[in-house]
């Protein structure tokens, strides 16, 4: 690797449209659809600048019909080639969930596993900028409940661009599930974490393989997205505190890698698990069930979770910022399992 | 367009309803006395398309190697005009590993990739996928075709429309067929339907939509033919709704008691009608009715013994094909 790579940053978006765009060169049956990932660039980024070197034959603007370019999606993929479709906000799910759930998801089972489905559907979730209940929701925890999809969730550029080469190279339909917070977007509140080194080559990220995003041995943090990136900022604080947290960062949750959960848990002894999806029969949950089925004598504290709060994700910043898991909560947690 | 063969269409029609005929005898072979939908040699819900076979086979004449189908929860009739292995469907229709989809899928979910043949449970929601295999048809600069079947009950679905509009934005080589059995299980299509035809739907999307009435396998045969020369040159997609039958129930053991005009429906079979106009015209003989009769017996049977002698799945093997 040269020097130049290594310390070449770009953003989160600027690194998933990267991965897409090397796939493009890589593979004629690679091609992008979505609302507004043409001349736009992806609400989101996700797009930006494929447009341009690939045109309108490989880069679709489609009609706001997501049920028809999902499915669209699917049929293409069936038929051998290899669609990268976005949903522009997951929110959207209400409108398109059969092709999601009913057909991409089962087909491959339903056929006995003599139809493939490789195809990617990335979409953007998260709150924290007053989009409110129907623009702000992550919803991971539905998608890897239902199965048959696999289910990536990046926190950071280097992870943006290998995990989407990888889901493009995937012969499953993955659902790519990113952060707008995350993404280094100029018109949102960023977390410098947003931007950072990229190789300009193409590599991946595999799929099912967590992260130790920072090592520790006082408390296990397994969390996800842009709940990376805050509590990467809370445990440097905390370091200086005494406390050395461990950050697991799941990258994935369909399939989830139980055996970096519960090595880090083994060691730590205390976990808190922080999620931005809805609280109850999700994610925290999941990883609470695999330390109890595994060994409940892994823990010296309780078991700790940090998840929003089974309300819709409300519009007030006092209120939103009041049941997202912000950096004080998740201070607050990790001291609380220390005390 | 080929040529017009009426003792083949014939055959494939006779073919079909012997195969829906013995899957119901078989079917309710063995789910009495206490009719249990769960039991027998083939559980599950059962939809079968007897009286349907002019919408595939009139379809199906003009369709080769490549070209796709989607076909809903009534799929059998496409399934077998469009050449899906007979014995390897019956078995999957058992729930035998000898199956298409290794007894994963059964009835409704048929997938057949070396025919591009596939079927959904979910109304309508096969038309969009339909549309995207006609984009990777386009893409690769083929001349196949994609044929998205649905009843008359979908075309007010919301997958219905945006594919409609989606196939004509694009310019797709995709036809969509709708089958108007009139009963959108116990509702009628004037309860359900604004509007008499949803030919007549295909002008809002500016593409051609053609009504075909009276069950007819060759009017049929002429409209798919235009439809699928017309997707086939490039010029994109067509909508044809035939108005046809369901002969027997929505779903086997429906007892059809909303149905007022069930003391009828033998009357407007197509089969013996169709018959009866090829032995007008002199290309039918009671000869060839029998032997064709006798060789669709046979078929039927040796598929049913096919799949009766497939071994079942083992329980262990549901953990399998999630992913690939």
């Amino acid at each position: 690797m040269s020097t130049t790579t290594e310390t070449r940053r770009i953003t989160t978006a600027k690194a998933m449209a990267e991965g897409i765009g090397l796939e493009m060169q890589r593979d004629p049956n690679v091609f992008v659809m979505g609302e507004d990932v043409g001349a736009y660039g992806g609400i989101f980024g996700s797009t930006t600048d494929l447009f341009g070197e690939f045109g309108a034959d490989r880069v679709i603007d489609t009609p706001i019909s997501e049920t028809g370019f999902i499915g669209a999606g699917i049929g293409a993929a069936v038929e051998g080639l290899r669609p990268v479709v976005e949903l522009m906000f997951v929110d959207f799910y209400g409108v398109c969930m059969d092709q999601i759930s009913n057909h991409m998801a089962k087909i491959h089972y339903e056929s006995g596993g003599n139809v493939k489905v490789p195809m990617v559907l990335m979409t953007a979730t998260g709150g924290g900028y007053s989009d409110a209940a129907q623009h702000s929701q992550c919803l991971w925890g539905t998608f890897a409940h239902l199965p048959g999809m696999k289910v990536v969730v990046p926190s950071n550029p280097y992870d943006a661009k290998g995990l989407m080469i990888s889901a493009i190279q995937d012969d499953n339909p993955v659902m790519y599930m990113f952060h707008k917070g995350g993404q280094g977007l100029v018109w949102m509140e960023k977390n410098p974490r947003s931007i950072g080194e990229v190789p300009e080559e193409s590599y991946t990220v595999p799929i099912g393989k967590a992260a130790i995003a920072k090592e520790g041995s006082d408390v296990t943090i397994v969390t996800l997205s842009l709940s990376v990136q805050h509590s990467l900022d809370v445990a440097e604080e905390l370091e200086a505190e005494g406390i050395s947290v461990e950050v697991v960062d799941l990258r994935s949750l369909v399939p989830l890698d139980t055996e970096t959960v519960l090595e880090s848990v083994g060691k730590t002894g205390r976990v808190l698990v922080v999620d931005e999806d809805y609280k109850s029969f999700g994610l925290t949950g999941e990883i609470a069930a695999i330390i109890a089925e595994t060994d409940p004598g892994l823990l010296k504290k309780p078991f700790s979770r940090l998840a929003v709060p089974d309300v819709p994700i409300p519009y007030a910043r006092p209120l939103e910022y009041g049941i997202l898991p912000t950096r004080d909560k998740i201070k607050a947690a990790v001291k609380d399992l220390m005390a | 367009m080929g040529e017009l063969d009426r003792l083949a269409m014939y055959t494939q029609m006779v073919r079909i309803r012997q195969y829906e005929s013995r899957i119901m005898q078989e079917y309710h072979a063995d789910k009495s006395p206490a009719w249990d939908i769960g039991a027998g040699l083939i559980p599950g819900e059962m939809h079968l398309a007897a009286g349907q076979e002019p919408a595939a086979v009139g379809v199906c004449a003009h369709l080769k190697k490549g070209d796709a189908i989607t076909a809903p929860h009534r799929p059998h009739h496409f399934a077998l005009a469009h050449g899906v292995d007979m014995n390897k469907m019956t078995a999957e229709i058992y729930g035998r590993t000898g199956g298409l989809c290794k007894g994963k899928g059964g009835h409704m979910h048929l997938f057949d990739p070396e025919n591009h043949f596939s079927c959904s449970g979910i109304i309508a929601q096969g038309l969009p996928v339909a549309c995207g295999q006609a984009m990777a048809f386009q893409r690769k600069g083929t001349d196949n075709v994609a044929i998205a079947v649905t009843g008359e009950g979908a075309a007010n679905q919301g997958a219905f429309h945006e594919s409609l509009n989606l196939a004509a934005v694009w310019n797709l080589p995709v036809i969509f067929v709708i089958e108007d059995n009139d009963w959108a299980i116990s509702v009628p299509k004037d309860a359900s339907t604004a509007g008499a035809s949803n030919a007549d739907r295909a002008a809002g999307y500016g593409i051609p939509g053609v009504r075909v009435e009276d069950n007819d396998v060759e009017a049929m045969y002429e409209a798919a033919g235009a439809a699928i020369d017309r997707a086939r040159a490039g010029d994109g997609p067509s909508l044809i709704e035939i108005h046809t039958l369901r002969l027997f129930g929505h779903f086997e053991g429906d007892a059809q008691a909303y149905r007022p005009e069930l003391a009828t429906v033998n009357e407007r079979d197509p089969i013996p009608k169709y018959a009866a106009s090829l032995q007008e015209l002199g290309e039918l003989t009671e000869e060839q009715i029998a032997s064709i009769q006798a060789d669709a017996d046979a078929e039927v049977d040796a598929a049913i013994e096919f799949a009766k002698a497939s071994p079942e799945p083992a329980p262990e093997d549901a953990l399998l094909h999630v992913f690939a």
